[in-house]
């Protein structure tokens, strides 16, 4: 379905070596998964167990020390195998939310955590979102005290992607009043904390939701949660530009896995449409049928050059100082708003062109599209995608 | 103590890059043979080849000194090799022939390999039974008649002993299984049940990059690949006749029944 010219050697590899992987895990787990809301584990440690999750993380700690044009890449063969988002939320904090931890975090951080997460012995979750913070990250509230040689975390997150299997989190957490602060960007920091339900103070709920049901995601509440004060990650008061730095990286990522989603839906609508006959013809010699998959498909190749541009960039930028932080941005966010709504224009015209079937669990694109509401909105919702570009690009003035 | 190089084994697998097992064939509007504009992967019978060199190694440790692999085949199929390398072979050679020369022959192949193993020093060859491509399952035996080794084919379990260079085979043969015991060197043919490959590991794949490959042309191994056989036509199988279903074991045998399948 996608036209794989212009790749890299590497990223071929990575596609082809990842979806030999995923063959072991067809559609059929991913429906049963979904519908019974249970953690795709095995999907997990089989991705660990060939080496996948240190993808992206340095060699000297154990990972591979591709790029992030490599780890995208991974991410959309993994929802493109039929996994979808749910396959790929699965992974997706531990190829993701270590690199913050690898690049500034302290030797004996790096040396316990990292080769345990690209084991797959422990899990990582990313403990950003708050409910009465929102998209205004600055403004979020949990409150990490420090007191002698602990921190005690008050507060509470949500969306926490994973949090029931984790045994880590990079959490977010104020540790200087908002206004105590020069700048509402700093007095925030990182840190890396066990989730050790046994111990006072942490709790957390299962939210119901919409789709990608077979990964868990969480309100998670912290009360007086106590947490070594070496669970901080580099500097106290720096977390957010820590955090910032992972960002564009996240947004590949996640267009990847838009991508990897989109081309999975659009492939199955071109198979049904050329096999399904009503009035005597496949309903895919009808041009309202077949049109919109032409247009989808060119709106997914067009988020794909967009995407890996991003990524490309992003990987040049540690070398080469030309690439300017704008540039990087306005790259890494327009490319993963293009890519979530190709693939949510994929995943809908895919349903449509099932007729009642799409409705069907057993024909996988009712799952695919109710996922594909999930790159819209997290991390950055495209409504902040357009008030960034508007403002950066087009120069208008802040909204918000 | 260093085991002396006599009881050291060299092992050569020969790989072929094939049309993908899950591809759905089609043949050419021409009937000339098959639409090869699909994707390709290593024939699973000698991804179970290279699997089993690499698990005799475990087994053997330091007793095996190499690991090669071998194919011949387009420019592409070095991808070939690099899988095979990233399972854990050393080092690779590519008898390479341009894209638009036609697929040599069993014999070409056997020959091929022939002469490569006067060149190599080589102990042991494991290769697949058979293609799944052509299905042709000859190139085995027809480089042990060339060479004059022992054969074990369609073998489901290997073991090999560098002190006394032997190898004791279990093979797949009609009802049921037979073991052999072959002198080195010696060519394995390996089946189905021989082992089950593992997957390349991304760091495995990192390094197999960097592994040497070799390129060769067949006129670097003075051997003729021209085929001697000449397709006239390839076809579709007919078209299966859509199936009837039954409610009940009762029915089932009804209908058997019917059309002249009795019990006896
Ligand atoms: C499935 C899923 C998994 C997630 N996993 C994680 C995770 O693992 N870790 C984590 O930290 N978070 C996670 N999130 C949270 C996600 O990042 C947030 O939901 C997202 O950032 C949006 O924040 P919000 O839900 O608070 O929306 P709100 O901030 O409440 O926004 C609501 C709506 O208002 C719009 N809006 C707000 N402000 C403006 C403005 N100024 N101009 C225009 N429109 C505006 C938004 O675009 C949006 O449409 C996940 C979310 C989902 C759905």
């Amino acid at each position: 379905m996608m036209d794989i010219t212009g790749f890299t050697e590497t990223q071929l590899d990575v596609r082809s070596a990842v979806a030999q992987v995923c063959s072991d895990f067809p559609n059929t787990y991913w429906q049963e998964h979904d519908q019974a809301q249970t953690d795709p584990k095995e999907f997990h440690a089989a991705l660990a167990k060939a080496g996948w999750l240190g993808i992206a993380l340095p060699e000297h700690l154990g990972g591979s020390g591709l790029g992030i044009s490599e780890a995208t890449m991974m991410m959309q063969t993994i929802s493109e195998s039929g996994a979808g988002m749910a396959g790929a939320q699965s992974v997706h904090a531990n190829v993701y939310a270590t690199q913050p931890l690898a690049r500034f975090g302290n030797e004996s951080q790096t040396e316990t955590v990292l080769p345990k997460v690209i084991s797959g012995e422990w899990r990582v979750c990313f403990g950003v979102t708050e409910p009465n913070a929102g998209l205004d990250t600055l403004s979020l509230k949990t409150f990490a005290r420090k007191d002698g040689d602990v921190y005690r975390v008050t507060g509470q997150k949500i969306w926490i992607t994973c949090a029931q299997v984790a045994k880590k989190m990079m959490l977010l957490a104020r540790t200087t009043p908002v206004d105590q602060v020069k700048k509402p960007s700093e007095g925030l920091s990182l840190f890396c904390i066990d989730l050790d339900r046994e111990r006072p103070g942490l709790d957390m709920r299962k939210i119901k939701k919409m789709g990608g049901r077979a990964v868990d995601a969480n309100e998670v509440f912290f009360d007086n949660y106590e947490i070594p004060a070496d669970s901080l990650v580099g500097e106290e008061s720096k977390g957010f530009k820590i955090i910032l730095h992972g960002m564009n990286a996240e947004r590949c990522l996640l267009a990847g896995e838009a991508l990897g989603l989109g081309y999975a839906a659009l492939k199955r609508a071109a198979e049904y449409a050329k096999e399904r006959v009503v009035f005597q013809r496949p309903i895919g010699m009808n041009q309202g049928i077949s049109h919109p998959l032409a247009d989808a498909w060119m709106k997914l190749e067009g988020a794909k050059f967009a995407t890996y541009h991003a990524a490309r960039l992003f990987d040049a930028s540690k070398k080469d100082k030309s690439i300017s932080a704008h540039s990087l941005g306005v790259a890494c966010n327009a490319a993963k708003y293009m890519a979530a709504e190709a693939a949510f224009t994929a995943a809908e015209r895919a349903v449509l062109t099932h007729g009642g079937m799409g409705y069907a669990a057993e024909y996988d694109v009712e799952r695919w599209f109710r996922e594909s509401l999930v790159p819209r909105i997290a991390p950055v919702s495209r409504e902040m995608i357009l008030n960034y570009i508007s403002e950066k690009v087009l120069e208008l003035p802040r909204s918000y | 103590m260093r085991p002396t190089s006599a009881r050291l084994l060299n092992i050569l697998v020969p790989v072929k890059r094939a049309v993908d097992y899950a591809v759905k064939i089609r043949v050419n509007p021409q009937q000339t043979g098959v639409d090869l504009n699909v994707k390709h992967s290593m024939n699973p019978f000698d991804e179970i080849a290279v699997e089993e060199a690499v698990q005799l190694r475990k087994r053997l440790k330091d007793a095996v000194q190499s690991i090669k692999v071998v194919t011949i085949g387009p420019p592409k199929a070095s991808e070939t090799l690099r899988t095979a390398l990233a399972m854990g072979a050393d080092s690779a050679i590519h008898i390479e022939i341009p894209e638009a020369d036609p697929a040599p022959e069993p014999l070409g192949v056997a020959r091929a390999l022939a002469k490569l193993i006067e060149r190599e020093k080589v102990d042991l060859v494991i290769m697949g039974k058979q293609a799944i491509d052509d299905d042709a399952g000859q190139t085995g035996q027809m480089l042990a008649g060339l060479l004059d080794w022992p054969q074990a084919t369609f073998a489901s379990k290997l073991d090999v002993d560098p002190e006394a260079k032997s190898a004791t085979v279990l093979r797949e043969v009609d009802g049921g299984s037979e073991e052999i015991k072959c002198r080195l060197p010696l060519v394995v043919t390996t089946d189905l049940r021989l082992n089950e490959p593992h997957y390349a590991t991304l760091p495995n794949i990192m390094k197999a990059k960097k592994k040497p490959l070799e390129k060769l042309t067949p006129a670097d191994l003075s051997v003729d690949l021209t085929p001697r056989l000449e397709t006239i036509k390839v076809t579709e199988p007919p078209a299966r006749i859509g199936g009837g279903k039954v409610a009940n074991v009762d029915e089932l045998v009804a209908k058997l029944k019917e059309a002249g399948f009795t019990a006896a």
